[in-house]
């Protein structure tokens, strides 16, 4: 208990709280708000702040409105092309925003396809990837699959008989769809806008990769990379950051536990057969969808084979160039995400388990303090973390390593492990749930210990959900650039997405950085794959926290 | 609202390969109360849900008060239906989920207020109409829903289950709260349940089914006292049953070899046709028809069968025995003795009972 309350006070809470008192400290070290005052009275930051809150409120806007009618398709009606709609909804989820937004710049950008045949067809341009425009529509291409699942679960959760108990009273139709569907699957849809918002807010790989720099994230990585570590204003802005992401996640709490009482009692929910010009109209639908989500993945696989492809509707010459060079000529990249994220889902593992343990089975005292801390996490963006790790780790060596800890690739091991294991955490903690005390009270009145009970009835019962978060750990580590982009001591040790940011700087690299891409998304796709073939339908779960 | 007569006409509904009602016939006269009796399984909900218009059948027509319903959808047909869950809607209050169908019918506001108060006093729930139904108690919940269906006046009332989600005692509570409702509203009622005290205590006929099917339909009494088959005979009360060949039959007494070599005399009625010589029959004593007497004391009776006490329970009000015969056990009930001594385990007894009590379940002579 004490040793894991230590491991996350030094790698979660205390490097927060640095970044927190350099915001709110002057030089002689007494409290102060005068940082936060300049940091509203700059025009720049002000607009910053502004343009985050306006875009996480589109990118949550548009995937709403995107979702719900899909959620509802999905949620009740049976027809074939169901299977494409559901598909079509996990394709954004593998492929790495800031990768997309690259994709999309070829297809949709000044001088991407679209535009070119606008170009030739009508002389005109319309400039979808421009600044704002641009990073809200990568953004909400890539997350609103995390709205759209959600909202399916919120509303398959809706126990039928309260729909048609309201038809028995005469209601039906819209009417119907607005006094009792509505209001009982909100709840469930405003924690998942919530959840959505956050990861938003957080995504530095996206603005960076438009060059658009006038967001929070993008600012406090400017700040503290090129002004310097000692800037204040990077930290307010971190501070800024955290505050927005801790109101968020506090809110989605309430209203998740607020979903909780429209929950199903009875089995199946009702589906309906489509017929006719509605199934055509869904047809349609699912078609373009598809279509939609499949963009930035064609365009990164056509990139990942292009030799030369500038100004021309597709690539005017092929090779397989590219991933020869990421494969032979610069393989680390891939052995580096291989290491890391494994080492990681692993860590990961072993601390939520025994954090869940102590929550569900421990009287010690402190546990709240232990639940409170490993679910910050998911309030931290990556940026705000990394400059903890930074500003903490730096110029001392750290004992064991013979030098800093930031000098060193471990601290990419330990920052997606701290950064993800409120997965584990709460997947373990949902499984050990279902565990009842008597299974193990049984156990140790048959004569075995509590480590012989925890080894062989608990653990077995449990490995599932551990496995589940590890999963989840590893699939969303593979593709984080937020810290990584900040905390990668030496290229060479660099993961992928860090491999991606560096190859697509220069034009001549940018077929390399696709072919990274395309091994990015092969990745995340086996383990998304692998935790739906083990888990099933309850893997959308661990999403939902 | 007039209360509704309901006729089903050759009502069937499968789900893929399996039948979940077939063939169901029957007529609900205005102002009845009907129970769909049946074991887990049966069919009782599809039935339900098909009258109130979530199910549509495959095969047949339902027709209200002579209306085919082929084409009319739940929310025209006026029936109110209260479900096994309640299903009470959480994000509205008592007051508000009792409104929800006035509201949807366009009833003036001051309407509403009156009609909703006075539903809320006749299920004995005033004071509650600002609260969630989270935080009702079990019965109360219960009690919202039948007023949030009652409330509308509907001209037919469908109940699935309502009481089972109760605890033993509230349940028997609530079944005469219900009972008294819809006497005093004459409201034709649709009763589901897989009880059949609580069948036999509430309705005015019931509809007994097994598989998909309606095996019989008849008064609890009838039920109760002449089992058409087997099954029912079996599934509702207990029953002593015996399969034989007849022996002999007159106008008189019917007198049959069971298959464990008993000899069993049955009075024929005067409805059912008289059995051959030589017929398979299958007979049912029901267990408090049966009284027990001391060995060696010389009773009189039609059946006379001695054996020995196997096992006693003893449930309050009165005695269950298990008797051992030659061949097989038998099940009796014994009025509370007050005082007297009870029958001891490994006691030699003699079970006598009427031929009157004896019911030809079946005959293949039939
Ligand atoms: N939507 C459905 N899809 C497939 N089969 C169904 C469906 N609804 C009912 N069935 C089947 O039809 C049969 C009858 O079900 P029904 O719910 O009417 O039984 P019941 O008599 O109400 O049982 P219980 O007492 O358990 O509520 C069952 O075998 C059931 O499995
Ligand atoms: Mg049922």
């Amino acid at each position: 208990m004490a040793f894991l309350l230590a491991i996350l006070i030094a790698f979660i809470l205390y490097p927060i709280l640095r970044v927190l008192w350099i915001a709110l400290s002057d030089e002689t070290g007494n409290l102060t708000l005068i940082h936060f005052l300049n940091f509203f009275r700059r025009p720049l930051f002000r607009e910053a702040l502004g343009n985050t809150l306006v875009s996480g409120l589109l990118v949550v806007v548009f995937s709403g409105l995107i979702s719900l009618p899909l959620a509802y398709i999905i949620a009740r009606y049976e027809f074939r092309a169901k299977i494409l709609l559901q598909t079509a909804a996990t394709l954004p989820l593998v492929i790495p925003p800031f990768v997309g937004a690259v994709a999309l710049q070829l297809i949709l950008g000044r001088s991407g396809m679209v535009n070119l045949l606008l170009m030739r067809w009508f002389d005109m341009t319309i400039p979808f990837m421009e600044g704002l425009t641009g990073v809200v529509l990568v953004q909400t291409l890539h997350f609103f699959p995390f709205i759209l699942l959600n909202t399916v679960v919120s509303l398959s959760n809706i126990d039928p008989s309260m729909e048609e108990m309201a038809q028995n009273m005469g209601c039906h139709g819209f009417r119907l769809f607005r006094r009792i569907t509505l209001p009982l699957m909100l709840p469930g849809f405003i924690a998942g806008s919530l959840l959505t918002f956050i990861r938003t807010i957080d995504d530095l790989g996206t603005p960076l990769m438009l060059n658009y720099k006038n967001l929070l994230a993008p600012q406090a990585y400017l700040r503290i990379t090129t002004v310097g570590m000692d800037d204040v204003d990077g930290y307010v802005v971190c501070v800024v950051l955290v505050v927005l992401s801790l109101i968020s996640l506090l809110a989605a709490r309430k209203y998740l536990g607020l979903a909780e009482y429209a929950t199903v009692q009875r089995s199946a929910p009702v589906t309906r057969r489509l017929h006719g010009k509605k199934l055509l109209l869904v047809w349609l639908l699912c078609g373009a969808i598809l279509g939609v989500s499949l963009l930035p993945h064609i365009g990164i696989l056509l990139l990942s084979f292009s030799k030369v492809w500038s100004f021309t509707l597709l690539p005017t010459a092929y090779t397989l160039g590219n991933f020869a060079e990421i494969l032979f000529r610069a393989p680390h990249f891939i052995k580096n995400t291989l290491l890391y994220t494994l080492l990681a889902a692993g860590l990961d593992i072993i601390l939520g388990a025994a954090i869940a343990f102590l929550l569900l089975r421990s009287r010690l005292a402190g546990r709240n303090l232990l639940d409170a801390i490993a679910t910050l996490p998911l309030a931290i963006p990556g940026v705000v973390l990394a400059v903890g790790y930074l500003r903490v780790f730096h110029g001392w060596d750290f004992p064991g390593l013979g030098a800093p800890l930031t000098s060193s690739w471990v601290i990419l091991v330990v920052a997606y492990t701290m950064r993800r294991l409120p997965y584990t955490v709460r997947a373990s903690y949902a499984a050990l749930q279902q565990v009842h005390v008597n299974l193990e009270e049984s156990a140790q009145s048959l004569g075995a210990n509590r480590l012989k009970t925890f080894a062989k009835v608990t653990l077995p019962l449990i490995s599932g959900g551990l496995v589940a978060g590890g999963l989840i750990g590893f699939v969303t580590s593979c593709v984080e650039l937020a810290s990584t982009i900040m905390l990668v001591p030496r290229i060479e040790l660099g993961p992928i997405s860090y491999g991606i940011y560096i190859y697509m700087q220069s034009p001549l690299g940018r077929g390399a950085g696709a072919a990274l891409g395309v091994v990015a998304i092969l990745l995340v796709s086996l383990g998304t794959y692998l935790t739906h073939r083990i888990f099933g339908g309850r893997a959308g779960n661990a999403f939902r926290i | 609202m007039q209360p509704a007569e309901v006729r089903l006409d050759g009502i069937g509904k499968s789900y893929g390969e399996q039948w979940a009602v077939r063939g169901v016939n029957l007529h609900i006269r205005r102002g009845e109360f009907f129970t769909f009796l049946g074991p887990s399984g049966c069919g009782k909900t599809t039935l339900l849900r098909i009258i109130a218009g979530f199910v549509f059948p495959d095969e047949g027509t339902i027709y209200l008060d002579g209306q085919p319903m082929d084409h009319v959808p739940p929310w025209r047909r006026n029936v109110g239906l209260v479900f096994q869950n309640y299903a009470l809607w959480p994000h509205m209050t008592v007051f508000e989920n009792v409104a929800f169908g006035l509201r949807e019918r366009k009833v003036a506001p001051s309407e509403i207020e009156r009609r909703v108060m006075e539903t809320l006093k006749q299920v004995d729930l005033q004071g509650t109409e600002n609260r969630r139904p989270s935080q009702l108690s079990g019965g109360q919940q219960q009690r919202v829903a039948v007023a949030r269906t009652l409330v509308i006046q509907p001209r037919l009332l469908l109940l699935d289950e309502p009481l089972s989600n109760l605890d033993a005692k509230l349940r028997i509570d609530m079944r005469i709260e219900l009972l008294k409702l819809q006497r005093d509203l004459g409201l034709t009622t649709i009763y589901v349940t897989h009880d059949q005290e609580e069948a036999l205590a509430l309705s005015t006929r019931i509809a007994v089914m097994n598989g998909g099917r309606v095996v019989q339909e008849s008064t609890p009494r009838q039920i109760y006292e002449q089992p058409a088959n087997e099954f029912v005979a079996a599934f509702v009360g207990q029953s002593n049953l015996f399969s034989g060949k007849v022996l002999q039959a007159d106008p008189r007494v019917i007198e049959v070899r069971t298959d464990d070599n008993l000899v069993i005399r049955a009075a024929s009625s005067a409805s059912a046709k008289l059995p051959e010589r030589g017929d398979e029959v299958l007979l049912s004593v029901r267990p408090e028809a049966m009284e027990l007497r001391a060995a060696g004391s010389t009773p009189t009776g039609a059946n006379q069968l001695t054996g020995h006490v196997a096992a006693s329970a003893y449930q309050g009000s009165f005695v269950e025995y298990e008797i051992q015969l030659a061949g097989r056990a038998l099940k009796t009930y014994t009025i509370n003795p007050k005082g007297r001594a009870l029958f001891q385990r490994g006691q030699g007894v003699v079970v006598i009972f009427a031929a009157d009590d004896v019911v030809i379940v079946r005959s293949d002579g039939e």
